[in-house]
């Protein structure tokens, strides 16, 4: 189980740009697998084009109070990235007059940044349809107080959106940390004693799954499923639906594939896999990315990757969606990932 | 002559066993590919049968195959271990319960 970040540790992955040449290099380099630019030219789907934008995602910082193996933000205690005050409001500007009708706090832990419950409080005046926080759950019980989140969360008609990779103690610990699984568990509860996850509940409750290896999520309905029926039976716990997550093969989770031997066998099974309906529906079609500093990125991916928008436009304080509608997607071997099987988004499959 | 009778990379290649027999190649992956739908057994519970018998027929393929199956299932490794004990107790038992074939020839040779 990792203790630090790459960043923390001096690790040569911690560098975007030699995250970006092995994923370049080798198998891709020789031909032996096609790049994926080469892949979705075969079906006419390159250049990837943005269309109307529809979902911002915030990402108000790295740190975290988990050191999850397979992190794609590399985010730990250790991480000092963390989204101003200032920079916050010009991200309420944009909220305010830009057409997306979902809003997507992320990070890191997003409730650690400071000024977390002042942005909250802020962007739901707004009153944007959809507005979701990635809460990694053992948050609300990492500190007293953090303790009132789900009383929050629910006077600001947030949607929880948490990890949770398995159901079973065992598999969960593994990937996020020891006793990772039972404070997950009570805060599922506490979550649910306020009225998220209800079948009829307006409070809108999701877990994401993603695998705890060098392998591919199965699927997303039989899991949803799975994990619904040992959550109730085991602990009566309720929640809405399950986002099967790809794993992509950047950061922490790049690190471990390689020190694994795994990387080329994941290579082939993401290129493998290559759908190209999925394609028609990536996220980054319709998502932006704003990072802790305010800089516009494709998707949080390329944000990890340094990978800024191909626009004049790529700071949110300069931001201009119709200048940003139509620009060309900054793709990599990485975005396999997102087209692979059923496809992967931050909302779960796309085909 | 390969070095070594398997090579995993091999794995990747079964699709091309079409190649020499279009028809038939094409009739065994349909047929494979239906077997391993969800019906009345989930394809879950499928997975975990099939590595089993992936056991069973100590086919390194299979046994690859398989258990990155489960695993992207959601299988975890004492349900993975389970199923492999069934199958060895099926492979045990029947081989001992042979034994009553002996028993027989002996009691009817030897009185």
């Amino acid at each position: 189980m990792a203790t630090k970040s790459l960043k923390k540790l001096g690790s040569d992955l911690a560098q975007s740009n030699k995250q970006l040449e092995i994923l370049s290099n080798g198998i891709f380099k020789t031909g032996e697998l096609p790049t994926f630019k080469d892949k979705i030219s075969e079906t006419s789907q390159f250049p990837l084009i943005a269309k109307k934008l529809e979902i911002l995602q915030i990402n108000v910082g790295y740190m975290c109070n988990q050191v999850c193996d397979h992190c794609h933000v590399d985010a730990g205690p250790d991480r000092k990235e963390i989204m101003t005050r200032d920079t916050m409001r010009q991200c309420l500007e944009v909220i305010k007059t830009s057409g997306a009708h979902t809003l997507d706090l992320t990070g890191g832990a997003p409730e650690m940044n400071p000024d977390f419950r002042w942005f909250v409080e802020e962007a739901a005046k707004v009153g944007i349809k959809d507005f979701i926080v990635r809460s990694n759950l053992t948050i609300i019980r990492a500190n007293k107080k953090y303790y009132d989140l789900p009383e929050f969360f629910k006077k600001h008609n947030v949607h929880v959106v948490s990890s949770m990779p398995h159901w079973t103690r065992g598999k969960t610990d593994k990937q996020r940390g020891e006793g990772v699984f039972d404070m997950s568990i009570k805060a599922l509860q506490e979550l649910n004693a306020v009225g998220y996850g209800m079948p009829d509940s307006d409070l809108r409750l999701d877990l994401v799954y993603n695998p705890s290896g060098a392998f591919l999520p199965g699927d997303q309905a039989a899991m949803e499923k799975d994990f619904k029926k040992a959550l109730l039976e085991d602990f009566d716990i309720k929640f809405h639906n399950l986002f099967a997550i790809t794993n992509l093969p950047i950061a922490r989770f790049l690190d471990f594939l390689i020190a694994s031997e795994n990387y080329e066998d994941y290579m082939y099974q993401l290129v493998e896999a290559y759908n190209p309906t999925a394609v028609k529906n990536v996220m980054c079609t319709n998502t932006l990315s704003i990072s802790w500093d305010g800089y516009l990125f494709d998707c949080d991916f390329n944000q990890m990757l340094e990978l800024p928008v191909n626009s004049k436009s790529r700071h949110i304080s300069d931001f201009n969606e119709e200048l940003l509608e139509g620009r060309n997607i900054v793709i990599s071997q990485h975005c396999y990932g997102c087209t692979a099987g059923a496809g992967s988004s931050c909302q779960g499959v796309v085909a | 002559m390969a070095k070594t009778y398997y090579d995993p990379a091999d794995l990747r290649k079964f699709g091309k066993i079409t190649e020499w027999n279009e028809e038939l190649g094409n009739k065994f992956f349909d047929y494979y590919g239906k077997v391993f739908e969800e019906g009345a057994l989930t394809a879950r519970e499928k997975s975990l049968i099939a590595l089993a018998v992936a056991h069973t027929e100590q086919c390194p393929y299979c046994i690859d195959a398989y258990t990155k199956d489960t695993l992207q299932r959601g299988v975890t490794k004492e349900e993975m271990m389970e199923a492999i004990h069934v199958g060895a107790a099926i492979k045990s038992g029947a081989t001992l319960v042979h034994g009553v074939q002996m028993m027989n020839k002996v009691n009817k040779l030897d009185g």
